[in-house]
């Protein structure tokens, strides 16, 4: 019992096939597992919502066009199971990329409200992060922090696909070492 | 090129002598100084005249010269597709003052005048619709004027207790710094900077 805990525990770092091989092994020695149920929620949870961000199409400015490289064959964020959504109903990510304006601020919190919990929000480029080249404008938010909660900030003007796609990296990160129940 | 221009302003301000107060040829381009009782009219001609046809309004946009007695200036740009050429029809107008739109004449002057009432607060009158365009739902005064200050007056953050987006007075947490830097652009003399040894190469 005390040996199948930290085994589990370790795959949560590895590859969801790491993870089934793991509790296949558990399951033929011993013909049962033996672990506390909400860890293997946990790592099954966390695998799945990892396993498929799918992101709320927001591109506000120049950084939408870094963003749809991203998505788009060369990057293909696709096979991270990121596939964007028309609908905030169905996302479980926001990507703010571009210039938040103050007209805008409000239309981005109702898309944001609109999400389904568990949800997530990744600010792209300086604009998003903190105004950038806009700060001292009468017209654009220092920061979309200011209006929605921020998980991953991705630094350049604009991020390059890459610096997205590793942003996003990040957030699986982030998201893998979160408790997916209260126990 | 610059014959015909000439010839087509001295036309134009032969024939509309009363309503411009006069045309003037700089940088190939030309220019007709005119007056907000006079340009409907003054359009009309411009639109229909055959040595003219200029159909086309490219852009209406504004100027703001805080030093002169009526400080803002409204800049259309004509195209006429069927001679070739461009004109640009400059009004002065003071702050208090109204311009007649030219939506009559050209459908295309709507968004555009809306666009320079909302960022400079140049009146236009017996416009359609004469709303905001640009700036925030509510926004209060013409960010383009020079008298504006460029962090404006408010900012917005989201209220988590009344669950909604709030407007606040500016509070900036660091200054705005000015970097006066001499522009190589401004203080450009015939010589661009890196160009000294340009004439070298030459002589």
């Amino acid at each position: 019992m005390s040996e199948s805990v930290p085994k589990l525990s370790a795959a949560a770092g590895a590859t969801p096939e790491d993870l089934t091989r793991a509790l296949d092994k558990e399951l033929n020695s011993k013909g049962f597992l033996l672990t506390s149920a909400a860890s293997v929620i946990n790592l099954a949870a966390n695998w799945a919502r990892t396993g498929s961000m799918w992101p709320m199409t927001f591109g506000l400015a120049c950084c939408a066009v870094e963003m749809i490289h991203a998505y788009m064959p060369r990057y293909d964020l696709d096979r991270f199971g990121v596939v964007v959504r028309g609908s905030p109903r169905q996302a479980d990510v926001m990507i703010v990329a571009g210039t938040l304006t103050n007209k805008m601020a409000p239309a981005l919190r109702k898309v944001y409200d609109q999400m389904a919990e568990p949800r997530w929000v990744v600010s792209m480029g300086s604009c998003a992060n903190g105004g950038g080249y806009y700060t001292y404008s009468y017209s654009v938010v220092r920061g979309c922090d200011r209006v929605v909660p921020v998980d991953i900030y991705v630094p350049g003007c604009p991020p390059t696909a890459e610096a997205l796609v590793y942003g996003i990296l990040q957030l699986q990160k982030k998201i893998r070492r979160t408790e997916a129940f209260i126990r | 090129m610059n014959q015909a221009l000439q010839d087509l302003g001295e036309y134009i301000a032969g024939r509309l002598s009363e309503e411009i107060d006069g045309q003037e040829v700089a940088y190939d381009e030309l220019m007709i100084a005119a007056r907000p009782d006079g340009l409907i009219k003054t359009m009309r001609f411009l639109r229909d005249d055959s040595q003219c046809l200029f159909k086309c309004l490219v852009d209406i946009c504004g100027v703001d010269y805080p030093d002169r007695e009526r400080r803002f200036e409204v800049v259309y740009n004509l195209v006429s597709v069927a001679h070739n050429q461009r004109i640009r029809v400059k009004v002065p107008v003071g702050e208090n003052e109204a311009v007649p739109s030219v939506t009559q004449v050209f459908p295309s002057a709507d968004w555009y005048e809306r666009e320079t009432w909302d960022l400079y607060g140049v009146y236009f009158s017996n416009h359609p619709d004469l709303r905001r365009i640009l700036t925030d739902y509510g926004f209060e005064g013409h960010p383009l004027r020079k008298d504006f200050p460029l962090t404006g007056h408010v900012e917005v953050r989201y209220d988590d207790e009344q669950q909604r987006v709030v407007y606040e007075p500016v509070h900036l947490t660091q200054e705005f710094r000015t970097f006066d830097f001499l522009s190589p652009w401004e203080g450009m003399t015939r010589q661009l900077p890196g160009d000294e040894k340009a004439e070298e190469a030459e002589s």
